[in-house]
């Protein structure tokens, strides 16, 4: 039997880069596909919570998406095509843009005025901008509008935001914010707060998520100014009870953004991808520079325009769930512009307008213009070409919505709902 | 057959003769195998043959009963036991007549066979009179016979288990080592087979050690076989207290002091095979100390197995001047020598872990002695007092190093340029390289590089890298560690301004015609990546810049034309050095946007070259740029599609390399790479790449390890393709179901557990893949028949609570993807499996994030899944 070898490491480091590299390779394979399964499940959870299946849409089709007339977002098709979906949130082609569009909470527009206005509801004055889906991380932060085109791609202070020294950046945390990009100081402006750190808030009340939102997102650093790990400012907007005084401080209050009319968010709603009677929006010319439609050149139409969906049976819908009946195509013009269900067609009112009644569309009195825009991915919403309507005939106005709050059965203690925005109200415990 | 003359042909000069030889042994074997072993039994045994063919015939033999790769040891094995019994009685009686051979190469080589036997057959319960007819005859033998078979009991103790050997037999042969040990034997030969023996058989003294007039006996006598006049028996009798220091660690309390007296002793008088193994007995109690501190944080603890007698700390007034003495024991030119091991070289490497284990407590000891050398005029002081800064550099705590550093600083820049001893200079600069690595970075408070010798530090380490060879291979050592400790420095390093000219100086390196000595060129290369690595934002442009320059020398190692073999091995090399960059720079690039867009103008040409990288080779790919592979895929995504078709054979080529299994877990890695950057474009290859990695699975060729990333693999696969494994559902699953059987089966020691955890984790994320895949699909009551299984194994994991943080994190993962894609049919399985109750309420309470985070996912699945 030899003597033993008893030789030891002498000058040289216990491990070789080699091994270091398979060892890195490794450690990134892991978090890869670590992030491949956050995202097949993140979208698992928000196609799980729509309350059901939402029509297919051509993809070509959503390639820009005109939220409102308020948003001119025509260049931004163009980034979408140079800066590849995955890399945000990983997310397949088709998958993704759907994803995108699915994503966001979607207000109906105010066409009257909910009951309990005063208890059940907050209020703000929406910034003017692209609205669009914040989503941090893997230390980096990216911003998609609505159809799924990238805004901004930058480092940000939201947890997995940017490639910082303590390590935040890693895989295993993520944010989704819901945010409008105001231009002209180059700020986002949160208006709702989805998930928060790997925490989904999908399930928690509106109120719950604005205390969340409050919190977090100061203590974050995002709201600091920018630096190089952080480039654009994030900010909260206030939010109001909707009282007298909540919802005057929105509409005449001086905001460091410029309005585009006030959102109303229901308490107790959960964030509901798709469009919801829980949040509305409002438009008078005060609070707003957009509030009648104008077509694509920013001129207002001498008539209402609407975009409508047309079905198997010549049927011509909204995009709502379930979809409200405007009236029947002409077998003619389908043929004749080699017409196909599923496409969305731009129609005027004419003269004869909306008729109702007992508060349900009877009668509309359309006129084909041609196809919508190949951009558009959803046709109008009833409550939008409602509201478009009533601004051109008989709007909801301020007083109404006060005179609402002020009416007898409205009035009924609404004092502590200021703290309970601060506090978190104890029986909110989903998260 | 007459098999003498065979065994001497075998051993001729004349290779066709040679070859002929071997070939008609090869047939022997083949056709008549007991025959075959039992005429080489017989040729050892045989005093009337010469003694190269009974040796020969020995080694055969043994190389008949054992290998070192485990399917071919099994195969071996299996064959042996199921061999006619006469024929293997009549082997080993051949072999233990052999132990009393006058011969003294025929005894040496039966005693190895002897045990190989042993360790096959006495696990199975069989020669159960082996060790009684070894022991019988040990004191009636003659001298060279006792010798031989303590000897074979030496090796049958390297073979075996302790847990095969019954403690009576275990007595017997202790009592009979440690006779054969004892300064009563005369004959030399036998006293120092005992020793070598008791070596081997102290893994079976557990019960002799625990007894203290047992332990007190063999103590004495290791003791006094080390002051024997023969030097053999000394340096053997020190392996055996090395051996003692580990395994019996709790027990020396009583001896130590006895002990360090001996060591003292042999480290500064006797010859140098001995005084090492003196100092490496010193060396094994700072593992010992270190593993228990580590563990523990010092303190008795309740679970605390081992407590730390603290043997280091009591001896540290005594041993550290030892150690240094020990240090200006220098060789010339050791430095040059890759094999060099001296007693200088084990002092400093001891007073390294004595460093490490007492911590601050040296510093007072040793800083004297670094003072009064480092500017004496004999090189041999001034590279002991270097040595001795440098190995103390790990342990003790900053606040206490850093005013020792600052004061030493300038002089050691100085003496890194200026010294005119090239041994002084290469200790310098290692020295300077363990300041960076353990006293520079953002963990430590007060910075000893600051904006004024910043400049400085770069300036001389660049002209050390002008150095000889083992200086220079030092200095780059220094300037990774320097690089490394800007790691997370934020936006602006204080290396920028530097960053060209320190690379330009790396790439100099590369070209020096002496880069292949000191491995000069490989610390070249690897520093550059570290520099790469830590590099920040600012400095991105020159990295891009950087991407060509590789990109040309990755291409001129593809210019040479018919290379011989050794050759073409530094060819395979310097294209590993080269991929090893490109991976580090692909993904340092790919890591952000703007650089990664203007880097991908380059990926097509990179592309390139890895392919022809690979056609180098014929039979294997190239590890290193299989790794870069990957990385680009990653970068790439979809686009990568189009270098598919040219790089899938080396891809599968990868996967069927079983021999270097590290190369088929890198590829292994790289199939999950392109799965997730091709998504549904990787169908096409689909076929191939599941053939292979089920082929693999089933492979007892393949190393273990590779096996559950395959099985994570197969996850990146399925969500890669979602409803499309369809085709391979059935084979996946059942591969599937039979490792986590498997990965239930009996515990065992940590290695083995851990093992298991790696396996469940893997069977986890293959589960968790096909299920999130399959979502939103028609297809997703395929996977109904399998939900019970699924659940089956979560609950076993549960239960049997050996599972580590990741496994419960994926486990738990795995539960919501099946409540998320199965949805209610599958609602009453998972309300009555215990991982959505017990299992799920432990993770969402775990204090760990990743698996609170998996456990509320899973609840949320559930709830939706139970609800609708």
């Amino acid at each position: 039997m030899a003597p033993h070898d008893l030789r030891r490491p002498f000058k040289r480091a216990a491990i070789t880069d080699q091994q270091k590299r398979r060892e890195l390779s490794l450690l990134r394979q892991a978090q890869n596909r670590r992030e491949a399964q956050q995202q097949a499940r993140c979208l698992a959870s928000s196609i799980l919570s729509l309350q059901s299946p939402v029509p297919e849409s051509e993809p070509e089709q959503s390639d820009i998406e005109l939220e409102n007339a308020s948003e001119t977002e025509q260049e931004s098709g163009a980034l979408s095509k140079d800066l590849d979906v995955r890399r945000a949130s990983k997310l397949r082609g088709p998958e993704a843009r759907n994803w995108f569009a699915r994503q966001l909470m979607l207000p109906e527009w105010m066409i009257d005025v909910p009951d309990r206005l005063s208890q059940d509801w907050y209020v703000f004055a929406r910034p003017a901008g692209k609205r669009c889906f914040v989503v941090s991380s893997n230390g980096t932060t990216v911003s998609r509008q609505r159809n799924g085109s990238i805004l901004h791609h930058f480092p940000s202070a939201l947890p997995a935001g940017a490639k910082t020294r303590d390590g935040s950046g890693s895989a295993q945390s993520y944010c989704i914010l819901d945010c409008i990009f105001h231009e002209l100081d180059q700020t986002y402006y949160v208006i709702d707060i989805v998930c928060w750190n790997g925490y989904s808030l999908y399930d928690c009340t509106a109120e719950f998520r604005f205390y969340w939102l409050n919190s977090k997102l100061e203590e974050s650093g995002a709201c600091n100014p920018p630096s190089h790990y952080h480039k654009f400012r994030f900010t909260a907007v206030p939010v109001y009870n909707c009282d007298q005084s909540g919802l005057y401080a929105a509409y005449t209050g001086v905001m460091p953004y410029v309005k585009d009319g006030l959102l109303f968010y229901n308490k107790h709603a959960h964030y509901q991808t798709g469009n919801t009677p829980l949040v509305l929006v409002w438009k008078d010319e005060d609070c707003s520079q957009y509030v009648i439609d104008t077509d694509s050149k920013g001129e207002i139409p001498s008539q209402q325009q609407v975009v409508l969906e047309l079905q198997d049976d010549r049927k011509l819908v909204t995009s709502d769930e379930p979809p409200v009946l405007f009236g029947c195509l002409d077998g003619d013009i389908i043929e004749k512009s080699g017409l196909h269900s599923g496409n969305l067609l731009r129609f005027a009112i004419s003269d004869g307008g909306l008729s109702f009644v007992d508060g349900k569309l009877e009668k509309a009195d359309l006129n084909y213009l041609g196809k919508a825009n190949r951009a558009r991915a959803f046709a109008d919403t009833y409550s939008k070409v409602l509201f478009q309507f009533m601004v051109r005939h008989s709007p909801l106005k301020i007083d109404d919505l006060l005179a609402s709050i002020n009416s007898p059965d409205d009035q009924e203690n609404n004092s502590s709902d200021i703290e309970m925005l601060l506090n978190a109200p104890s029986r909110v415990t989903t998260v | 057959m007459e098999v003498t003359q065979v065994l001497l042909n075998a051993q001729s000069i004349d290779g066709t003769v040679r070859k002929n030889a071997e070939e008609s042994l090869k047939q022997f074997q083949e056709q008549n195998l007991p025959g075959f072993l039992l005429s080489l039994s017989g040729e050892l045994a045989n005093e009337e043959k010469p003694v190269e063919t009974r040796k020969l015939a020995g080694l055969i033999l043994k190389n008949a009963l054992d290998a070192k790769e485990q399917p071919r040891k099994f195969e071996l094995v299996q064959r042996w036991l199921s061999l006619d019994s006469n024929a293997k009685s009549q082997i080993k009686a051949c072999l233990l007549k052999t132990l009393s051979s006058p011969v003294s190469d025929a005894r040496s080589t039966a005693s190895q066979v002897i045990a190989k036997v042993a360790g096959i057959e006495l696990p199975q319960k069989q020669w159960p009179e082996l060790i009684g007819s070894l022991l019988s005859n040990v004191h009636q033998l003659p001298a060279h016979a006792k010798q031989a078979t303590l000897e074979t009991l030496g090796y049958l103790c390297e073979e075996v288990s302790p847990d095969v050997i019954d403690q009576d037999q275990v007595n017997k042969i202790l009592t009979a080592v440690v006779q054969g040990m004892s300064a009563s034997e005369r004959n030399t030969d036998v006293r120092l087979a005992a020793t070598r023996a008791l070596y081997n058989a102290l893994g079976f003294a557990q019960a002799n050690f625990s007894n203290d007039m047992e332990r007190d006996y063999i103590m004495r006598v290791v003791c006094e076989a080390t002051l024997s006049p023969e030097v053999r028996i000394r340096q053997a009798a020190f392996e055996c207290l090395v051996s003692i220091s580990s395994t019996y660690y709790e027990k020396l309390a009583p001896y130590i002091q006895d002990i360090f007296n001996i060591t003292a002793k042999a480290v500064r008088e006797d010859e140098e095979p001995v005084a090492l193994q003196a100092i490496e007995f010193w060396s094994s109690i700072c593992d010992e100390e270190i593993d228990i501190l580590e563990e523990y944080g010092g303190d008795f603890t309740g679970d605390s197995d081992i407590p730390c007698f603290y043997f280091i700390k009591q001896a540290l007034p005594a041993l550290v001047p030892m150690l240094l003495e020990m240090l200006l024991k220098q060789e010339e030119d050791q430095d040059l020598d890759e094999g060099a091991w001296n007693i200088a070289m084990a002092g400093g490497t001891c007073l390294g872990l004595v460093a490490r284990t007492v911590g601050d407590d040296i510093v007072p000891l040793v800083v004297p002695f670094i003072e009064e050398n480092i500017t004496k005029p004999d090189w041999r002081q001034r590279e002991a007092a270097t040595y001795a800064f440098g190995s103390i550099l790990e342990g003790p705590s900053p606040e206490k190093l850093i005013p020792l550093v600052n004061a030493a600083l300038t002089f050691m820049l100085s003496a890194l340029n200026k010294d005119p001893n090239s041994h002084v200079k290469d200790t310098t600069a290692w020295t300077l390289g363990r300041i960076f690595e353990f006293l520079h970075g953002s963990a430590v408070d007060s910075p000893i590089f600051t904006q004024a010798n910043c400049q400085q530090i770069v300036t001389v380490l660049l002209q050390s890298m002008k150095d000889t060879p083992n200086v220079a291979e030092k200095a780059c050592g220094a300037l990774y560690f320097l690089a490394q400790g800007y790691e997370e420095v934020g936006p602006s390093s204080p290396l920028t301004p530097f960053f060209q000219e320190i690379v330009q100086s790396l790439l100099t390196v590369t070209h020096r015609e002496d880069a292949g000595e000191s491995r000069l060129r490989t610390a070249a290369y690897e520093t550059l990546n570290e520099v790469v690595r830590c590099s920040t934002d600012e400095t991105a442009p020159l990295v891009l810049q950087l991407v060509p320059v590789i990109m040309m020398e990755l291409h001129n190692t593809l210019e040479g034309q018919k290379l011989s073999s050794d050759e073409r091995e530094k060819q395979s090399e310097l294209q590993g050095l080269l991929c090893g960059c490109l991976q580090v720079i692909i993904q340092k690039l790919g890591s952000s946007e703007p650089t990664k867009y203007v880097f991908m103008r380059y990926a097509d040409q990179i592309m390139g070259l890895f392919l022809r990288v690979f056609a180098c080779r014929s039979a294997t790919v190239h590890e290193e740029a299989m790794l870069a592979i990957g990385a680009l895929a990653y970068a790439t995504g979809p686009d990568f599609a189009k270098y598919m078709p040219e790089f899938y054979r080396y891809l599968e080529m990868g996967l069927q390399n079983f021999e270097e299994y590290q190369v088929c877990a890198v590829t292994v890695g790289v199939v999950g790479d392109i799965s997730r950057a091709l998504e549904e474009k990787i169908v096409p290859y689909c076929d191939g790449i599941m053939t292979q990695l089920l082929k693999n699975l089933s492979s007892n060729q393949l190393h273990r390890s590779v096996k559950p990333p395959i099985f994570s693999c197969f996850g990146d696969i399925a969500l890669a393709v979602g409803e499309y494994f369809e085709k391979y559902l059935m084979w996946a699953m059942s591969a599937l179901q039979r490792a986590a059987e498997l990965s239930t089966h009996a515990a065992g020691d940590d290695e083995l557990t851990e093992y298991r955890n790696s396996l469940r984790n893997g069977i986890l994320e293959a589960y968790s893949g096909i299920f999130q895949g399959f979502k939103n699909s028609p297809k997703t009551h395929l996977l109904i028949p399998y939900a019970p299984h699924v659940l089956q194994f979560l609950d076993g994991i549960y239960v049997e609570k050996d599972m580590d943080d990741v496994v419960m994190k994926t486990a738990i993962g795995v539960l919501g993807d099946l409540a998320d894609t199965l949805g209610s049919p599958a609602a009453t399985l998972i309300q009555q499996s215990l991982s959505s109750k017990d299992f799920l309420n432990e993770c969402l309470s775990s204090e760990d994030h990743m698996i609170k985070e998996s456990a509320e996912w899973a609840k949320l699945a559930i709830s939706r899944a139970i609800s609708v």
